[in-house]
């Protein structure tokens, strides 16, 4: 399992890999919105939370297809499948692969932006929180629909089309949690509901994953 | 470890291609597969590799003494030899030394540090056998092992099958040219061709329910 931990953020960091190609739209995002909006603080701070995890959401979804397209290409998802390792270990590696070059690296990356947008102070360490707890969700949501399009040719809109809609109570609880957080109210529950999301499709996803590759590999 | 494949049919795409074939392979024994185009050749060995169901009649053996090598090497073009093959040691949990072996057998010592882009098309062949030598699996299951190979590598590929074979292993190889195995049985796939009709399974035809099942 560690084998395929380490080969697969080798692969990410190598060139070609991706990784950055996801943070450089989130930090796009996040100088364009400004210019667009205009310089009025006031507008920026009350749309910043919505338009950091809009964008973060957004930049996870690029690298979505990778997770199991490229494998499936070259034939190393067969060899997988029929390796000693569980399929839904693997997959479960494979988002996880996944989130620590995107999830984390935003995660990382957006107090730095949240200065672009205004966001008002208290609500860095919310929005550093939110996207901790948050972006995991995204990683596993994105693997099971990768798995479900695994076959299909340039299957990335498809992809979109169906994560996209899992992805609304992540990105409804995550941005509530910011707004909250910044507006100095209570974030519990939204933080609690998020936190349900992730442990919820972490636990369950990954079968369902293992479950769709089996099928498209016929 | 023993292979038994008894009245089993395979279908691609829904349509039954191949039935009514039992064979057995024994440890040290190697079968050869033979056919036209089409007659379900890579069919019937991802079928016995267990990627995916028997239209009718069983395929017993261990999943876990199966190793499938299909027309697709997986190797990763951004890692080196050596790093392509120590995933797959590591995956089927073997050391160091059998990455050594072989990487030795299949001549790609020189080759150890060049990042698989680099290779040719033969050369990433000779990688993609290579990686059979570190599953540690008595079954190999061979789909056009040769494509692409020189004559020379052909032969270092024949030894290698042999070495395997003499170690208590076997070996199931769907081919076109001769390897020079002269032991080995071979198997005409052309009188089990099926009439064309769907398989039974297409009758419910729920991939996903049937996964669930």
């Amino acid at each position: 399992m560690n084998a395929l931990l380490i080969r697969d953020l080798k692969l990410a960091f190598r060139a070609g890999g991706g990784f950055g190609l996801g943070l450089a739209f989130f930090l796009l995002v996040a100088v364009l919105v400004p210019l667009g909006v205009g310089p009025e603080g006031g507008i920026l701070a009350r749309i910043a939370p919505g338009i950091l995890w809009v964008g973060a959401l957004l930049a996870c979804l690029l690298s979505l297809d990778r997770i199991f397209a490229l494998d499936f290409e070259d034939g190393s998802l067969d060899l997988l499948a029929t390796a000693p390792l569980p399929l839904e270990g693997a997959v479960a590696m494979k988002a996880f692969a996944h989130w620590l070059v995107t999830g984390l690296a935003l995660t990382i990356l957006s107090p730095v932006l949240a200065v672009l947008l205004n966001l008002p102070a208290q609500g860095y360490p919310w929005l550093v929180l939110s996207l901790v707890v948050g972006t995991p969700a995204l990683s596993v949501i994105g693997a099971f629909g990768a798995a479900l399009t695994v076959g299909v040719r340039r299957g990335g809109l498809l992809l979109s089309l169906l994560v996209l809609p899992l992805y609304v109570p992540t990105l409804i609880f995550g941005a509530e949690v910011v707004r909250r957080g910044a507006e100095g109210a209570a974030t519990g529950v939204p933080l609690a509901l998020l936190a349900a999301i992730t442990t919820g499709s972490a636990a369950l996803l990954p079968f369902a994953a293992a479950a769709a590759i089996r099928v498209n590999l016929r | 470890m023993e292979l038994v494949i008894s009245d089993l049919a395979v279908s691609r795409g829904g349509l039954v291609v191949l039935e009514g074939m039992s064979f057995t392979l024994s440890p040290g024994e190697a079968l050869i597969l033979r056919g036209s185009n089409g007659v379900g050749k890579t069919t019937l060995l991802r079928t016995v590799a267990g990627l995916q169901p028997p239209a009718a009649g069983h395929v017993s053996a261990p999943p876990e003494s199966l190793a499938y090598a299909s027309h697709a090497d997986g190797l990763k073009s951004a890692l080196t030899v050596t790093e392509n093959l120590a995933f797959w040691a590591a995956v089927h949990g073997l050391g160091r030394d059998r990455l050594e072996q072989a990487l030795e057998a299949m001549d790609l010592m020189r080759l150890r540090e060049r990042r698989a882009a680099q290779l040719s098309a033969g050369q990433k062949r000779r990688l993609g056998l290579a990686r059979m030598l570190v599953t540690g699996r008595p079954v190999w299951l061979l789909d056009e092992p040769t494509v692409s190979l020189d004559q020379q590598s052909v032969g270092l590929f024949a030894r290698v099958v042999r070495g395997h074979l003499a170690a208590g292993g076997s070996a199931l190889i769907a081919t076109h040219i001769d390897l020079g195995l002269s032991e080995a049985r071979v198997l005409e796939l052309d009188p089990f061709r099926a009439e064309a009709r769907p398989s039974v399974a297409a009758g419910f035809d729920d991939p996903f329910a049937e996964a669930i099942a």
